[in-house]
């Protein structure tokens, strides 16, 4: 049984195959209304979110399965203190596969563990986020027809967003992809992402404080949120929040093909003014994150159009 | 300063400088009945000083534990006053419930019963990682 916990779980013709199958669903939407007709995904977000729960449950809906779950750890038996472990193999007993976002850094690691049926990482704390990360890619794929040879640009917050940590691992699997990291010095990418990722693969990177700069170098910009609610500290969060704000006369200094990515929700990072620019990409990215999401449960679900 | 050598038991050489009694807790050496010497700061050739542990029975040692804590000891097991085997250790490759995850973010932190289980990602740095949330060992 497979679960995808990590982006590394995937090799990188999973991930083409991921893509490919992406790519022909937006083609052929009808072909695929059907193929999980019977199978049901459980949502179990222990944390907020817009995007990924309702793409995930447009996802399966379009695939013509079912959909239940919860939207808050409120909302479920965790307030009452039951074990992550508990709640999927609960879970287990009703759906097919889980999609399971949580504020702990390795729960859906460690639900695979226990779960009878496959477990998708929806986010787990600031650690990582793989199925953004197959959005990303789906994107970039579409905007640019290419992974490889390429310069990418993060922006933001780099140590608690796992979106950053994933899309990073992601893109060094692809020759020839510089990496140019802006952010304020207490919100570098953490060391395993240094260390194990950067340093081990010997990547070409830097990071810089100089967003104008960066922004004449990158292919790819991807913003990121200073997120409040990975902070224990507010004043931290009030000091950073602001450290890189997109506007359109930073806009002035991209490249005219430069794709303007974010995982969203944004706060105050991107200009909305940016929006208009045809640069950006974000809402493009929203969409595309359903059309491979459906991908990937099809997958995990061992189903075929 | 003169310590006996042991008849039958087991003697950790090669143990780096000031680890002695790191390993004497980690091994639980407190509970055995036998004598145990904890021998420190011993000049050594290889190392320029050592610490050394023997113990005066025969036991079954965690080799992984010990290997995570120093894997350039030397595990002696004698037997009837002679070597009989000699163990040289290295880092292996995980390790369960030696040491805890301190990332207040991490899973581990409010789950029930959860093995700690980290992982070795350099060999050549000796840094292993919490499998939930890939904080470094400390």
């Amino acid at each position: 049984m497979r679960h995808l916990i990590d982006i590394k779980d995937l090799s990188v013709e999973e991930i083409k195959g991921l893509i490919d199958t992406a790519n022909d669903i937006i083609e052929n939407r009808a072909a695929y209304s059907e193929v999980c007709k019977g199978k049901k995904l459980a949502t179990l977000f222990f944390e907020p979110s817009t995007r990924t729960r309702l793409s995930f449950e447009a996802a399966m809906w379009e695939l013509g399965g079912s959909v239940l779950g919860f939207s808050s750890a409120d909302a479920s038996s965790t307030s009452k203190g039951e074990s992550v472990t508990d709640t999927v193999r609960t879970v287990g007993c009703y759906a097919d596969i889980i999609a399971m976002r949580h504020p702990k850094e390795g729960a859906p690691l460690l639900a695979s563990l226990s779960s009878t049926v496959p477990i998708i990482n929806a986010g787990d704390g600031g650690h990582s986020h793989p199925t953004q990360t197959l959005t990303d890619l789906l994107t970039i794929m579409r905007e640019k027809g290419r992974l490889d040879n390429m310069t990418v640009a993060l922006c933001g917050d780099l140590k608690f967003g796992r979106t950053v940590h994933s899309l990073i691992s992601a893109m060094s699997f692809y020759d020839n992809v510089k990496f140019i990291l802006i952010s304020p010095e207490e919100l570098k990418v953490p060391n395993y992402i240094r260390q194990d990722v950067l340093e081990k693969k010997n990547l070409e990177w830097y990071e810089t404080d100089n967003m104008e700069n960066a922004l004449g170098e990158a292919d790819v910009l991807y913003m990121t949120r200073v997120q409040r609610e990975r902070f224990f500290n507010e004043a931290d969060y009030l000091r950073l929040k602001d450290s890189f704000i997109l506007d359109t006369e930073k806009m002035k200094y991209a490249k005219p093909d430069t794709t303007i990515l974010h995982p969203l929700p944004r706060v105050n990072e991107i200009s909305v003014k940016v929006d208009e620019d045809p640069r950006a990409c974000y809402f493009k990215q929203v969409e595309n994150g359903k059309f491979i999401r459906m991908a990937l449960i099809m997958m995990l679900l061992g189903v075929t159009k | 300063m003169n310590v006996d050598g042991i008849t039958t038991g087991v003697v950790l050489d090669h143990i780096q400088a000031g680890k002695s009694m790191e390993i004497y807790n980690y091994l639980h050496l407190d509970e055995l009945d036998c004598c145990v010497a904890i021998i420190k700061n011993v000049k050594s050739t290889k190392l320029g000083r050592k610490d050394i542990i023997k113990i005066d029975a025969e036991m079954d040692l965690d080799l992984e534990v010990l290997g995570y804590l120093d894997p350039n000891i030397t595990v002696n097991l004698v037997k009837d006053g002679k070597l009989i085997e000699k163990k040289h250790l290295k880092l292996p490759r995980e390790v369960k419930n030696v040491i805890k995850c301190k990332n207040p973010r991490c899973v581990t932190t409010v789950e029930r019963e959860v093995d700690h289980i980290f992982r070795l990602t350099s060999e050549e740095k000796g840094i292993y990682r919490c499998i939930y949330c890939e904080s470094e060992a400390k």
